[in-house]
């Protein structure tokens, strides 16, 4: 797989065409999104160039502890960012780092452990890019939905706690469905991969000069290592945080109203 | 406040000592100081009088802010939470049902308690057909909810029944169903009931004690 190819900043600056006929179309059609897409571009040049030089730097200095320093940031960022759409869930940031962890390091460690990938910066980092981003992703989905969940079914669950049920007991359809919508999204991707759309590893590999073979193969290798990880965010995302919509006493806490 | 019931020798069930519960800086429930004895007690009182609070607190549903409760002479807060909303078992106004058919929410309730269940006599008892044990749940009215609630709660042999407004979502006939369930659950040695209720006439049907909140 060692393919490489050489990109042009002439060639960057060029495909920022299509950003302007993007900005072109909102402002006719009214859209009202000019100032989110050049925002958004602004946001992508300066982070993926810094991100790039960081993980230059981490390639040159060839030691796993960068990586893992590296990986760790992204943790922290990633719960705080899926905190933001689990905020119907009481103290979701400790859920949601605990889970984009696990997630990480399980899938991480066992791609190793299989002698799948080499533990080096150079397969290290983007797939442990790609795994706590689709973590993040399905956990913050799955926190999401248990918010709203959580709030329709109340009564159901406020009478089940009536009956001398746990909490867990109580909570068990609605994490149920939690858990399902985070880990969806994957599972339906996956089932149309090369028939609706080429995944982005595969694009880029084929860009860069690999054999078709080597890009599927990678594809497919990445797509069941997202796999794993998204059900495991989801899944310790959704039974760590229900838990914080119960007392002690097994009673569900009153939940302040969100502002109208 | 101080309210107590018309009884005499009766055991005391419930004993309410100042008890009071505040709910977004207001208060829900002012200082309540009361005996519930065994038997049948209807709670009534005015909307927002803090009944249907009332009750969750007697099942710790929720704690009270001020106040003490006792439940046969000891602290309710010294009861495991569990073991007592099984020994103590409420049915909430609005009927909340698990997915699922009539039979499946009565096992659920019966096992958790650790009980055996006698189908066809609890839905009996609840005023229900034997043949409603297959119903699928989403397919009953809100009156064969109702009585399906009421089934559920007495699958798990409770010691007292906490019915909240039991009829308030109902119509007449379906209404004169649950009272005649009732009723008959009254004549039961083996069972004490606390059912809050806005009707006085209804309180008077139904409870042989009545408690009336301000």
């Amino acid at each position: 797989m060692s393919t490489s190819i050489h990109v042009e900043l002439w060639q960057v600056a060029a495909s920022l065409v299509l950003v302007a006929l993007a900005i072109a179309i909102s402002f006719w059609q009214r859209a009202d999104l000019e100032r989110d897409i050049a925002v958004a571009t602004a946001r992508s040049i300066v982070q993926l160039t810094l991100v790039g030089y960081a993980i230059k730097l981490i390639f040159e200095a060839d030691t796993i502890w960068l990586v893992l320093a590296l990986l760790a940031v992204m943790v922290f960022f990633g719960a705080i960012t899926a905190r933001h759409r689990a905020a119907k869930v009481p103290g979701s940031f400790g859920p949601l780092l605990i889970a984009l962890a696990l997630a990480g390091a399980s899938t991480l460690g066992l791609v190793v452990a299989l002698g799948i990938f080499d533990p080096t910066p150079r397969y290290l980092v983007p797939v442990g890019g790609m795994v706590i981003g689709n973590a993040m992703t399905a956990s913050a989905v799955a926190l999401n939905r248990l918010g709203d969940e959580m709030a329709d079914a109340r009564a159901r669950i406020e009478a089940t706690l009536a009956l001398g049920a746990t909490p867990r007991e109580a909570a068990a359809p609605t994490v149920r469905r939690s858990l399902r919508s985070g880990m969806i999204a994957l599972v339906d991707s996956t089932k149309t991969t090369g028939l609706i759309f080429f995944p982005g590893t595969m694009v880029g590999m084929l860009l860069a000069g690999a054999s078709p073979t080597d890009a599927v193969r990678l594809q497919l290798i990445l797509l069941y290592t997202l796999l794993g990880s998204v059900s495991i965010s989801a899944l310790v995302a959704t039974a760590l945080a229900y838990r914080n919509f119960f007392t002690p006493a097994a009673q569900l806490r009153e939940l302040e109203e969100p502002p109208a | 406040m101080r309210l107590w019931c018309r009884w005499d020798h009766a055991a005391v069930l419930f004993e309410l000592r100042g008890v009071g519960l505040d709910c977004g800086g207001r208060a829900v429930l002012e200082s309540v100081t009361a005996g519930i004895p065994t038997g049948s007690t209807a709670i009534v009182g005015p909307s927002g009088a803090g009944k249907s609070t009332l009750l969750r607190l007697l099942n710790r549903l929720a704690e009270p802010d001020r106040g003490h409760i006792y439940y046969r002479g000891q602290p309710l807060d010294s009861y495991e939470p569990l073991a007592l909303r099984r020994e103590v078992s409420l049915v909430p106004q609005l009927p909340a049902l698990l997915e699922g058919t009539v039979e499946s929410n009565l096992r659920y309730a019966a096992d958790l308690a650790g009980q055996p269940l006698d189908l066809d006599g609890t839905l009996r008892r609840a005023g229900l057909d034997p043949s409603f044990a297959t119903r699928d749940v989403t397919k009953l009215s809100v009156g064969e909810q109702q009585r399906a609630m009421l089934a559920r709660a007495l699958a798990q042999r409770p010691a007292v029944l906490l019915l909240d407004e039991p009829t308030s979502a109902l119509d007449h006939a379906a209404r004169d169903t649950i009272e005649a369930a009732l009723g008959e659950l009254r004549r039961g040695a083996d069972l004490s009931i606390v059912l809050v209720t806005h009707d006085p006439e209804q309180a008077q049907r139904l409870g042989d004690q009545v408690l009336r909140l301000p």
